[in-house]
């Protein structure tokens, strides 16, 4: 409607050249004001490439990079894309802005390190481990949105399905029924959530509100009056173990990132291939796909709009669900008040920022994994940066993505509307 | 002559059968919310469940021993919120015949502790109910509340010299702008990009908590080991009305104010037709020669304002200082209480005095019947599905001919 036509008019080719090459410009500039200004010549940047543990893949050398020189060669770069741009357009810009800022965030962390030793692959891992509920969210919202479904409940899945799934397991004294009850805990709170937003037309978002407040509330009030009382007996569940896979874990760097991880994370990855070739390959996921772009087209061809709206919201629940388990037997083994604490709705971010698809969902969780994990690192190089500002950046960089500068993310079409069958 | 007489016979009773029906359904939901929560109270008491356990060999028994938990939480839960009916009128009449002020204060102490629980909320509320009313929807509360808080205890404690008709006021006005700032800003992303401002208004959420927790270990810090601000200057306190500990001040007529305001512009001005117009079909609006783009980032950063102001009647009045975490969750519950109060200004404030006086009821009941406060978020999530839904309570109790108008709240991410 009016804000569309305005964010069009904002993207006609030669606004928009003048608009990103400006801003890679002004990114070489940023880089040489905060990190060349702020580094001595002759330093050297020592990244470290192994990682102390039970899984020990086979050694290389760390990395060591001359501080400055590796930072002009960053500057150039970054100025030869801004060059680019201004001559030959914005096509594919978004591997140009992509390039450009992974530019800057390598910048960022030389003048971090500075003449000091720094952990890559320890950084690199915790990237991927943060990643892993907020892409579990992410793909929670795809589901769902996918059949026009919103869904800002995630939170409130997760965070039910995190108390659940704990309680169960240390009831049982066995972490996989835990996992097994988490799943079907998020999917009963999404069967909720699509009963009333599609039988009774609430609207979505106070639906998913109503969840957030409920679950907030139900599981303190378990906590405090229950889980409290009696810690071993509840709230006391051991972590999912440790799978490292052999020969694989053995290389050198991506060995110890990606092959020696907890269960989940596995489930995470293997989610993602399944939701995109379940979207994207399968008579189900054409079907979905019609219903969230045009229900009433689908309809007529004689799909069942709300059964599939059902089962979709449904199956997205339970991924969630696997993200709450996540927090509590995949990580410390016991339930904390507001333990989700807004991975959720960064979920949902990450969902957007990947044009509601599954790998561009995973590829920004990284992202956003990215971030956490800096912020813990960053505090321990004591850099004058304050923490919360490192960790503000994600908000931040979703605030941005959002307005559409690098590539406008376009919801299903009935993404949020209610369909009245005629 | 007579048609016409019929005529507005006719309306009369339309309104009358709206405002019946305006009223019902929150109160039937408040009540059946209040319910849901009484069957919680019931089964998570020891008590009451072993009774259950004999309902054969006694129900009487079973039903007694339900009966005395739910009444035990419930009756905390008034004394708290209200305090002794009997108390206060016996204060009042021995404040009359002996001027005595002390017994009074002691038994008003509830009351009004509620109503200046109520007062944040009623200016949040606002300002999600005006959100609504231009069809945004404002999550963002919470981040705006920070903000105007933070940056009113700023003028309040770091400005020495002035007079308080000046720093009041100043510092009021202060928190109102930086909750319209921190407003503005994903109303102007939405008008020009057509970002979500519900995704928006959640990051900018997340921002202000960091800055605030950033504030309060650094550059706002008292001196001191816990990461609290200084105290506000006396001459930026809003007044209160009675000694300590009694804690209600102006900021109560502030809300109430505020609420009026809403009203007038709302319903008597242009620019409120406008707002409502956009709110009701942005399309149509604009046909009608309406800027959408300005409504929206001016609804913003009026909501935005309100909140700020919620956030500043709250520490210029009741805390006075701000430590972390200070925020109970207001942004979220004023969503809850524009929901119940039909984004009406009138529904807001009669909300929020309800909520008001079940927050701080709740305390009384955690202390004396140990049921968790947190059983009020559980109640507030079935009243604003219940609010929301009205089709649930329309089946619950057997209602054909209640009808309800449903505005549209929101419209997708688009």
């Amino acid at each position: 409607m009016t804000t569309q036509s305005l964010a069009e008019k904002m993207n006609t080719s030669s606004t928009r050249k003048i608009t990103v090459g400006f801003s890679l410009l002004m990114l070489a500039v940023l880089m040489f004001i905060l990190f060349v200004q702020n580094t001595k010549p002759g330093e050297t940047a020592t990244f470290g490439t192994n990682l102390s543990g039970p899984n020990q893949p086979v050694p290389i050398p760390d990395i060591a990079l001359p501080v400055q020189p590796t930072l002009y060669a960053l500057i150039g770069i970054t100025l030869v894309l801004a060059v680019w741009v201004f001559l030959r357009g914005t096509r594919g810009s978004g591997w140009l802005i992509s390039i450009a800022v992974f530019c800057f965030v390598v910048a960022f962390l030389l003048w971090a390190t500075q003449d000091n030793s720094f952990n890559l692959v320890g950084m690199l891992s915790t990237t991927l481990i943060s990643a892993t509920p907020i892409v579990l969210a992410a793909l929670c919202g795809v589901m769902s949105e996918r059949a026009a479904v919103i869904n800002i409940a995630i939170e409130g899945i997760m965070l039910i399905a995190a108390q659940t799934a704990v309680v169960s397991a240390t009831l049982m004294h066995n972490l996989y029924v835990g996992l097994i009850v988490a799943i079907l805990t998020g999917a009963v709170v999404a069967a909720i959530h699509a009963f009333l937003v599609i039988r009774f037309k609430v609207d979505q978002i106070v639906s998913g509100t109503a969840i957030n407040i409920f679950a907030t509330g139900a599981t303190a009030f378990i906590a405090k009056f229950y889980l409290q009382k009696d810690i071993n007996l509840l709230n006391n569940s051991g972590t999912l173990p440790t799978i490292i896979i052999p020969g694989l874990s053995k290389i050198p760097i991506l060995g110890p990132v990606f092959f020696d991880n907890t269960l989940i994370f596995y489930i995470a990855i293997v989610l993602v291939v399944i939701v995109h070739v379940l979207l994207f390959y399968t008579p189900w996921g054409l079907r979905t796909r019609a219903v969230g772009e045009h229900p009433k087209a689908a309809d007529t061809l004689g799909i069942n709009v709300y059964l599939m709206r059902y089962v979709n919201v449904i199956l997205g629940g339970m991924i969630a669900g696997v993200g709450g388990a996540y927090f509590t037997i995949g990580s410390v083994g016991r339930f904390d008040q507001d333990m989700t604490n807004g991975k959720g709705f960064i979920g949902l971010a990450a969902m957007i920022f990947g044009n509601w698809s599954p790998i561009g969902a995973y590829l920004a969780s990284l992202l956003f994994g990215f971030a956490d994990s800096l912020q813990l690192k960053m505090q321990i190089l004591s850099i004058p940066i304050p923490s919360e500002f490192l960790a503000m950046a994600p908000y931040i960089v979703t605030i941005i993505v959002l307005t559409g500068v690098i590539g406008r993310a376009v919801p299903p079409a009935a993404d949020g509307k209610p369909y009245e069958k005629q | 002559m007579e048609e016409k007489l019929k005529k507005t016979g006719q309306r009369e009773g339309k309104r009358a059968s709206a405002l019946v029906n305006n009223l019902f359904l929150p109160i039937l939901a408040v009540f059946t919310g209040l319910l849901a929560g009484a069957v919680i109270i019931a089964i998570t008491n020891a008590a009451a469940l072993t009774a259950w356990g004999h309902f054969f060999q006694s129900p009487l028994k079973a039903l007694s021993a339900t009966w005395a938990a739910v009444a035990s939480a419930y009756g905390a839960l008034f004394l708290g919120a209200i305090g002794n009916p009997k108390e206060i009128v016996a204060a009042f009449q021995n404040y009359f015949a002996t001027g005595q002020t002390a017994s009074l204060y002691k038994a008003i102490y509830p009351l009004t502790e509620s109503l200046d629980t109520a007062t944040p909320y009623i200016l949040a509320g606002l300002a999600v109910a005006l959100g609504f009313r231009c069809g945004l929807f404002n999550i963002g509360a919470e981040g705006q509340f920070y903000v105007g808080a933070m940056s009113s205890v700023f003028i309040g404690y770091s400005i020495t010299t002035l007079p308080w008709f000046i720093h009041l006021p100043l510092a009021l006005l202060g928190g109102a702008l930086a909750g319209a700032i921190w407003g503005a800003i994903p109303g102007f992303l939405k008008a020009r990009f057509g970002a979500h401002e519900v995704v928006n208004t959640i990051m900018m959420n997340y921002i202000a908590e960091l800055l605030t927790s950033w504030l309060l270990e650094g550059p706002m810090k008292a001196s001191g080991y816990r990461p609290v601000t200084p105290t506000i200057q006396v001459t930026a306190e809003l007044p209160r009305f009675f000694p300590a500990p009694l804690r209600l001040n102006w900021g109560f007529f502030l809300g109430l104010a505020a609420a009026a305001l809403v009203y007038w512009f709302l319903f008597k001005t242009t620019l409120g037709f406008e707002v409502r117009a956009v709110g009701s079909n942005p399309d149509a609006a604009k046909y009608a020669g309406m800027s959408v783009v300005r409504n929206f980032v001016m609804v913003m950063a009026l909501s935005g304002a309100l909140a700020g102001l919620a956030g500043a009647a709250e520490v210029l009045g009741t805390d006075l200082w701000i430590g972390q975490g200070f925020s109970a969750g207001y942004g979220f519950d004023s969503i809850a209480l524009a929901l119940l109060g039909n984004s009406h200004p009138v529904g807001v404030v009669l909300a929020a005095l309800l909520f008001g006086a079940l927050r701080f009821g709740a305390t009384s009941m955690q202390s004396l019947a140990g049921i968790p406060i947190d059983i009020i978020s559980v109640i507030q999530s079935l009243i604003i599905i219940f609010v929301a839904a009205p089709e649930i309570i329309r089946w619950l109790y057997r209602l054909r001919n209640i009808r309800i108008e449903q505005a549209v709240l929101t419209r997708g991410w688009g």
